[in-house]
């Protein structure tokens, strides 16, 4: 198990709230973070998949005589030489989850390009990969669909309907009609997705690049057909995911497949190339929005009808309208959707799933509507500021929507826009402001954690939750320590680890809410017990004491009354011989739950960007980002200040470069690198100016923490089109904003 | 991968002799030079190059910048990107080579590749890089994926019906507008190459790359005298701030007296199959008055002859904005 010590971290006053760096900081510059590909075990074997080049058909033959013979080959495997693997059934809730749910192997059918067909297994990397180059695979090839423009495969299902919202729409005096396309976008982590699969006897632990240890396990042991509590899988560290890495892919179960033939360890890590194909991506949108409001501003109608590709099997839905129902003021609205099947790989939630993609069309449509009333974009939103959520006629929790908007102006210096289009300039350039606002769900999803105090004074928090590079190591050590009195660099903390109590997934944001409450309690518990025993048995130290007579602090049980009366608690312990303190404590989820039958749960916030345009050149820079978030208290700030940071660089990718193209003959990804599937250096990224309204939302959780992984991208790519239409009168409304779009200017 | 013996050569005469063997200097090469490698090793992985032997030319020296007799410049072969790029000679006389090799890849390659190796890089043509698919310059008769393909970075200038792949490097745009030579020494003896004549264009053997035969190694590049009274820039334009080959750039070196333009070298990178030395737009500018005009209808006359593929028709006005930009750059008609 891991342990993320706290390495010198400084002792703050107040924990929470404070700034602190992560703890495993120092482990992950020094390299010594054990990342998954990083693994090596004795008699390990490398596996590298054949994929197929072919986007649907058949395999009609596999030849692999000369690959079987190759330096260092253990073993090719196909359909027909390997066991076959299982479906996983239906997920319960957040446990069980996959998106490309046929496993490998399971018929002769290609559905896309790069779907594995054989994996090679051998001595050295290299050594698998040229077996796998050297397998020659004959196809059947079939006509393949991988068109840009989408259109339905059925009838569009309607998602949230409330009043008449086309026959409003119709007699609206000032109406919006346009389609936002967002492009097929891949999370591109940093760190390649891994599997080292080590089998001993009909037991595998997987070292696996998840978000989710007790999700691939509920999913794994069905589609490996063992015991569940055979499978252990573990991951202590991730070089991010942003959602490709939540739920299990091919290329884990054919590790553990092949790892269980050749009776050695196996690792596999999947390529840049394969990640554009197997691994999941956000897919294509294409949503038409529309709005009808009155000469004064009013919205009366907001329809917002929205495609999505999907892949052939599996029906991935892009939620594009998971914040239209609730975000502003309308009596008449409807939501509706559909998909559109294409030979690509299945996709998956890509940081902030639905809402990103949704919000650039709403946010987009919302812009052009106020230039079209020629009023302030701030005071439109200001006058559609809904009183409660109108779809589902509840109370916010917390919403402070307008308050980002208004800070946000203030610290962005929004008064002094001219809204002319190309009317404002600096040191020769062309500026353009624009805005946007966001939201991302507030949840909670079940949790467990351990707590257990030692004898010297040590203290240890387990849970099967992940730290995912967001800090979840930290701010765990930081709750343990304010309910305990326990100082940081006593604390470990252990994660990603299928034997450890059941932690949530590291995603929808809610891992920090959800697990926070659980180690809180826990941590509380440890102490009672630590109160207990010290109150019990015959060599109690407080006997006659009830435990309600004592505190814990400084390390010490002592009577409340008289804190000079402290015993050491490995006295404490010693004196009832018992090894430690120990407390468990859980949260329990919101979906479903009675916080959300009684409140709508969400967080907000406001995007500013600032471009500069050079029409000379078609150069298009983003200059300056200010994003103020209204989620909830925030327990360390540092790292949510990371992570909304983060997002912004990545709604910059999102606004200006990112694109996953399919090459229309060959159904292949054809940029499938990230020398020409670009995203923001460095140097792309400006100034940030992040705010955080730090109102506790006390419905979600007793600290009033939401979380902030996704918010930042929500809105951003918005604020910047819109941005870039004030600078240059060009409005995008498909992304990215390319070159060819801004010479149009 | 495949395997291959690896020679690490001590004198040049044991390179070439080594070389010389190879059936061609060209693509398909059985014998390659590496010197930084990050282009080659990068094409073997990808399996597009596929050397059987690879000679290791870092010992041999070759990493020189001297000044020549005549007053130019002598760039050893080996001399990495970073280190030409901040030489304070070339900072000084040859300022549009200096700003070239700074705005091209990332300062961890600068920091490995060499002069010879980045006049030999080959193109990122995404085709070319994908042996699954058809390529007439990987394997050549079999055809032009890019052409009614994803062509948006490629060329509209000098392409054929077999390929349309651009050249991808920035310092060959400043090595062509700074009249630079390239020196050659092979099996029989050494030569000298103008800049210009290095590359070849495509037609119908994109296979053939540049005039080099078997065992051919460039030695160094020299540089003329620089034009004291000349400025000289280098623009580049791409979708992101940094770490993107051009879609458009341009080198310029102009001289300006009395008004007129008296001295140009213009040559543009990411719109031709190689540098593009725009020699008509030279004689046209040349004696014309330093105007918004004048350069306007330069860059016109530059972009004449483009054939726009079927997604990088922008170029072509790209093209014009970015030649017409540099050329205000260097005339102080502009200043960003
Ligand atoms: C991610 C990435 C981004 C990049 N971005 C840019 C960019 O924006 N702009 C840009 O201009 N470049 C860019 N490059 C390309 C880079 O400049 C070249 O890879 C580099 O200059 C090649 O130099 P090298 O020494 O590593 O060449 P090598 O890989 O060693 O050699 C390249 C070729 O030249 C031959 N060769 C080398 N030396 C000699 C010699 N003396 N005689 C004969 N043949 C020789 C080799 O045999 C080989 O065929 C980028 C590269 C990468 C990987
Ligand atoms: S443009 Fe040239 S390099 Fe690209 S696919 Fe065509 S032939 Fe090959």
């Amino acid at each position: 198990m891991s342990r993320s010590k706290a390495l010198g971290a400084p002792s703050a006053p107040k924990v929470l709230g404070g700034k602190l760096p992560r703890i495993d900081g120092p482990l992950k510059v020094s390299g010594r973070a054990t990342y998954t590909s990083d693994i090596s075990l004795p008699g390990m074997l490398y596996a590298v998949p054949v994929r197929s080049t072919i986007a649907s058909g058949r395999v009609v033959a596999i030849d692999d005589r000369v690959a079987r013979k190759m330096l260092g080959v253990r073993a090719i495997y196909y359909r027909g030489n390997i066991r076959p693997f299982f479906r996983s059934g239906p997920a319960q809730g957040f446990s069980g989850l996959i998106d490309e749910k046929r496993p490998p192997f399971e018929d002769d059918v290609v559905r896309y390009y790069g779907q594995y067909v054989a994996v090679a297994v051998a001595q050295t990397m290299e050594q698998a990969k040229a077996a796998a180059d050297a397998v020659r695979v004959q196809y059947a090839a079939d006509a393949h669909n991988v068109e840009r423009r989408l259109v339905a495969e059925k009838s569009l299902e309607t998602d949230s309907e409330r009043g008449d919202a086309e026959g409003a729409f119709k007699s609206a005096p000032v109406q919006i009609d346009q389609t936002y396309v967002t492009p097929t976008e891949v999370h591109n982590p940093i760190e390649l997705h891994a599997t080292v699969a080590a089998w001993e006897g009909d037991r595998v632990t997987l070292y696996e690049t998840t978000q989710a240890v007790m999700n691939h396990r509920e999913v794994l042991y069905q589609m490996l057909g063992v015991p569940k509590e055979n499978v252990r899988v573990v991951s202590h560290f991730l070089g991010s995911g942003f959602g490709g890495k939540l739920w299990p892919w091919s290329h884990s179960i054919l590790a553990a497949g092949v790892a269980r033939e050749v009776g050695a360890p196996v690792k596999l890590v999947v390529t840049r190339q394969a990640m554009f194909e197997t691994v999941g991506h956000r897919p294509r949108t294409q949503q038409r929005f529309r709005l009808g409001a009155t000469r004064d501003g009013k919205l009366v109608s907001m329809q917002h009808e929205y495609l999505n590709e999907t892949s052939i099997l599996d029906a991935y839905k892009e939620d594009c309208g998971e914040a239209t129902p609730f975000m502003y003021s309308v009596p008449n609205l409807r939501v509706a959707s559909a998909l559109a099947r294409r030979n690509i790989g299945t996709p998956t939630a890509m940081r902030g799933p639905g809402a990103v993609p949704g919000l650039f069309a709403m946010e987009s449509a919302m812009d052009e509507l106020a230039i079209a009333l020629n009023m302030d974009p701030i005071e439109l939103r200001r006058r559609n500021e809904p009183l409660q959520d109108e779809s589902t006629k509840l109370p916010f929790s917390s919403r402070h929507l307008v308050e980002c908007m208004q800070v946000g102006a203030e610290k962005f210096g929004w008064a002094r826009r001219d809204p002319r289009v190309g009317a404002m300039k600096r040191d020769g350039l062309t500026i353009g402001w624009g805005m946007a606002t966001c939201s991302w769900g507030a949840m909670r999803s079940d949790a467990q954690a351990t707590v257990e105090i030692q004898r010297d004074g040590t203290m240890s928090v387990t849970t099967a939750t992940q730290d995912i590079g967001t800090g979840t190591y930290t701010v765990l050590a930081l709750v343990a320590s304010e309910a305990t009195g326990i100082p940081l660099d006593k604390i470990d903390v252990g994660l990603g680890d299928t034997t450890l109590p059941p932690g949530p997934i590291s995603g929808g944001s809610w891992a920090t809410a959800s697990v926070i409450p659980a180690v809180s309690a826990a941590a509380r518990a440890a102490v009672r017990s630590l109160l207990t025993l010290s109150t019990s048995g015959k060599n109690a130290a407080f006997a006659g004491a009830t435990p309600d007579d004592l505190h814990f602090a400084n390390g010490r049980a002592a009577r409340k009354s008289d804190p000079s009366s402290g015993v050491p608690l490995g006295d404490v312990l010693a004196r009832a011989n018992v090894r430690a303190a120990v407390g468990s404590g859980q949260s329990r989820t919101t979906f479903g739950g009675e916080e959300s039958r009684k409140y709508s749960l969400h967080s907000f916030g406001a995007q500013f960007a600032e471009v500069t345009w050079q029409p000379e050149t078609a150069r298009l820079r983003v200059s300056r980002f200010v994003s103020v978030i209204d989620a909830g208290r925030m327990i360390n700030p540092k790292p949510a200040r990371n992570q909304i940071e983060g997002a912004v660089v990545m709604g910059i990718g999102m606004a200006l470069f990112e694109e996953a193209r399919y090459d229309k003959r060959y159904g292949a990804p054809i940029n499938s690198n990230l020398a020409d599937y670009i995203v923001s250096t460095n140097a792309d990224a400006p100034a940030i100016d992040v705010t955080f309204l730090d109102y506790p939302d006390l419905v979600l959780n007793e600290l009033g923490a939401r979380g902030v992984g996704e918010i930042g991208l929500a809105g951003t790519a918005a604020a910047i089109t819109a941005a870039v239409h004030h600078a240059t009168g060009v409005r995008v409304r498909e992304l990215p904003v390319r070159i060819e779009d801004l010479l149009r200017a | 991968m495949e395997r291959f013996q690896y020679t690490r050569a001590r004198t040049v005469s044991e390179a070439i002799g080594i070389a010389a063997h190879s059936s061609t200097a060209q693509q398909g090469a059985p014998v390659r030079y590496v010197a930084g490698g990050t282009t080659l090793v990068d094409l073997m992985k990808l399996g597009v190059e596929r050397p059987t032997h690879l000679v290791d030319i870092n010992k041999l020296g070759m990493n020189a910048i001297e000044r020549t007799k005549e007053g130019g410049l002598r760039i050893g072969a080996l001399v990495r990107n970073a280190a030409l790029a901040h030489d304070p000679t070339v900072v000084r006389d040859y300022r549009a080579l200096s700003e070239a090799l700074l705005s091209g890849a990332s300062a961890q390659l600068r920091n490995v590749a060499t002069t010879s190796g980045n006049l030999l890089q080959r193109t990122r043509c995404m085709y070319f890089r994908n042996t699954a698919m058809a390529c007439n310059k990987r394997e050549p008769g079999s055809g032009c994926s890019a052409i009614n393909g994803d062509n948006r970075t490629l060329a509209i200038l000098g392409t054929s019906p077999h390929c349309i792949a651009t050249n991808p490097s920035d310092m060959n745009v400043a090595l062509v507008a700074l009249d630079a030579t390239i020196h050659v020494q092979g099996p029989k003896g050494t030569r000298t190459i103008p800049m210009q004549a290095f590359h070849l264009l495509p037609g119908d053997t994109p296979d053939r790359e540049t005039v080099l035969e078997p065992g051919d190694l460039v030695t160094h590049i020299t540089l003329p005298p620089p034009n004291a009274r000349a400025t000289s820039r280098y623009l580049k334009l791409r979708d992101r701030a940094s770490y993107e080959f051009a879609l458009a750039s341009a080198a310029v070196v102009v001289e300006v007296a009395g008004g007129q333009f008296h001295y140009v070298r213009l040559a543009m990178g990411g719109v031709g199959t190689k540098p593009w030395r725009m020699s008509a737009v030279e004689e046209r500018l040349t004696g014309a008055a330093v105007d918004d005009a004048t350069i306007r209808d330069a860059a016109q006359l530059a972009v004449r002859d483009a054939k726009p593929q079927s997604e990088n028709g922008f170029k072509v006005e790209l093209a014009q904005r970015c030649l017409a930009h540099a050329l205000r750059l260097a005339t102080g008609l502009a200043s960003i």
